[in-house]
């Protein structure tokens, strides 16, 4: 009697302490997030003003001045990572979900996958080999199709997710008024998956919007203005990158500020791209 | 009452053409498809054996048998949508208006030969875009706003719908959804309307209306319906195919089918002794 009472006590506090174990973890999941925000804003929360999103920045010993080239920069590089990827993506996404069959689609959906798995850095030569090599400098056209290829793999494989969600009652349906396969994509299976379609952009725009890496030696980065397509131009990661690992305590600052501007926007795009998927996806399940 | 005596008065030849041997009128009734020998294959196995039948125009033709027959089957092959499975084939011809279906363009006879399926699949469109859906692919010169109004009038649709047409044609009850899925196959005035098991997911309430508008639409269409319930069959068809296993036991005038059928199997069948 007596060992069956320790066996039972010895299983309640196991139980008790995994509980316990899986709540912690799962609290510091979270914690970090808030951590590295409250971190960020403490640090660089002071620096954001007026003069940070319209100045240049500012000569080395003097103070102030402020990152609106990166920001601009930034923009023109998603921009430009927009136009490459997400065409591609959406269409190569229809194309696996609506024709392929077989072997050719596994292929793309397995060559997908990989391409996802690319250390951002391997993309990054890429690019350079590709564009950086042959116009012989950096330019924002070699850092946008970095970053473009990069969304290519994210933007293909959750849209294809969510194209193949909508019911093939609808295919048929469309197809039985003598619709042809792409008109029944387009004016049916498309519109219906189009919330699914907009937030799998949107993740994949948030994704590579921070990438330092791929930009290392495709934009290189720039303290002025970069007008075109053609000129080595500045980001929001690359400024956190050099400022944070500067010596001046003014810069340090600086950095910590455009990160949270960074992590900002990221959290903002996650947060709309959560909001329109939650009013549902177009078509009821059945 | 005319259609049934007519009906009655036919009969089956075992190859399934339907020939009049009614006295007072000696021509036979017009075929609107007719169907002959046909096999149909998914990869290696074959699920349908040499059916031959005949859908009379402006009549309701009925399909019946137990669960996986061929009866959905062999109403796909009608307007082709069995095409969209891969791997699977099909042996013989199918006649529309005297035309082999399988040399035609695809997407123009489905426009001839429409459907609506087992479950209500309307778009993801208001309740107008989804009747004037067919007329706007196939650029027709209608005036889509009056083609609209007929056909939710002839799916008996209208008067529930007629004051909110454009909200989401998910707002409907499953019934209503089903008959709008009616309707926007008639908007594009269709020689042959098929329906796969249309009441299959319905009440008995939206299953009547459903019966009810199906003997009224004969006059606009041909139609041909699959149903596994045998007393719809009954009620709304004037021919019914039986098919057992693939293949077509029994193909008769419905009153002749269900109070005299020919086959034991057809008798076991409507008896309720399997299926």
């Amino acid at each position: 009697m007596a060992a069956m009472n320790a066996r039972l006590r010895w299983r309640k506090f196991v139980s008790g302490f995994m509980l316990t174990m899986t709540g912690v973890c799962a609290l510091v999941a979270v914690a970090v997030l808030f951590f590295i925000l409250g971190y960020l804003v403490y640090h660089g929360g002071t620096s954001i003003n007026w003069n940070f999103f319209t100045k240049l920045p500012a000569p080395v010993g003097e103070t102030g001045g402020g990152m609106a080239n990166a920001i601009v920069g930034s923009a023109k590089l998603l921009l430009l990572a927009s136009i490459i990827g997400v065409p591609i993506g959406v269409l190569g996404a229809i194309y696996l979900a609506e024709f392929s069959t077989g072997a050719i689609a596994f292929v793309v959906r397995y060559s997908a996958d990989l391409l996802n798995g690319v250390p951002s850095i391997v993309i990054g030569i890429f690019a350079y080999t590709l564009v950086v090599l042959p116009f012989k400098h950096f330019s924002t056209l070699a850092g946008g199709i970095a970053l473009g290829v990069m969304m290519i793999p994210i933007t293909l494989r959750s849209t294809e997710d969510f194209m193949r969600a909508v019911p093939n009652t609808l295919r048929e349906g469309a197809m039985a008024l003598g619709a042809s396969k792409w008109k029944t994509i387009a004016t049916v299976i498309v519109p219906a998956a189009y919330r699914g379609i907009l937030t799998a952009v949107l993740l994949a725009f948030a994704r590579v919007a921070g990438e330092t890496a791929p930009l290392l030696f495709t934009a290189f980065g720039n303290r002025y203005w970069s007008p075109g397509w053609n000129q080595p131009i500045e980001s929001l990661p690359h400024m956190v990158y050099i400022y944070a690992i500067s010596p001046y305590e003014d810069w340090q600052r600086q950095a910590w500020a455009a990160g949270l501007v960074l992590l900002g926007l990221i959290l903002i795009v996650n947060i709309l791209a959560r909001t329109i998927l939650a009013r549902g996806v177009s078509v009821p399940r059945s | 009452m005319a259609s049934v005596r007519q009906a009655v008065s036919v009969n089956i030849t075992p190859t399934g053409t339907p020939q009049s041997i009614n006295r007072e009128s000696t021509a036979p009734l017009p075929m609107r498809m007719s169907v002959n020998k046909v096999n149909f294959f998914y990869g290696a196995k074959q699920t349908l054996f040499d059916i031959s039948l005949g859908v009379a125009a402006n009549k309701v033709t009925a399909l019946i048998g137990p669960s996986g027959c061929g009866k959905s089957t062999l109403l796909r092959t009608f307007n082709r949508m069995h095409e969209t499975v891969r791997h699977a084939r099909l042996e013989g011809e199918i006649l529309l208006d005297g035309q082999n279906i399988l040399s035609q363009d695809v997407t123009l006879l489905r426009r001839r030969v429409g459907m609506v399926f087992q479950r209500p699949n309307p778009f993801p469109k208001s309740i107008f875009d989804n009747v004037a859906y067919g007329l706007k692919i196939n650029g027709s010169k209608l005036p889509i706003a009056d083609a609209v109004e007929k056909s939710l009038r002839h799916a008996a649709l209208w008067d529930e719908v007629k004051d909110h047409l454009h909200k989401s044609a998910y707002e409907l009850s499953g019934g209503q959804q089903q008959r709008l899925c009616i309707a926007r196959g008639l908007a594009v005035e269709p020689e042959v309307l098929l329906l796969d098991e249309p009441c299959s997911a319905l009440d008995p309430i939206s299953t009547a209306k459903i019966e009810e508008l199906l003997v009224q639409i004969k006059d606009l269409c041909t139609v041909a319906i699959v149903t596994h319930n045998m007393q719809q069959a009954a009620r709304v068809s004037d021919f019914t195919a039986f098919l057992l296993t693939g293949q077509m036991i029994e193909f008769s005038p419905t009153p002749h089918l269900f109070t005299t059928p020919s086959d034991p199997r057809t008798e076991a069948y409507i008896t309720g002794r399997f299926g």
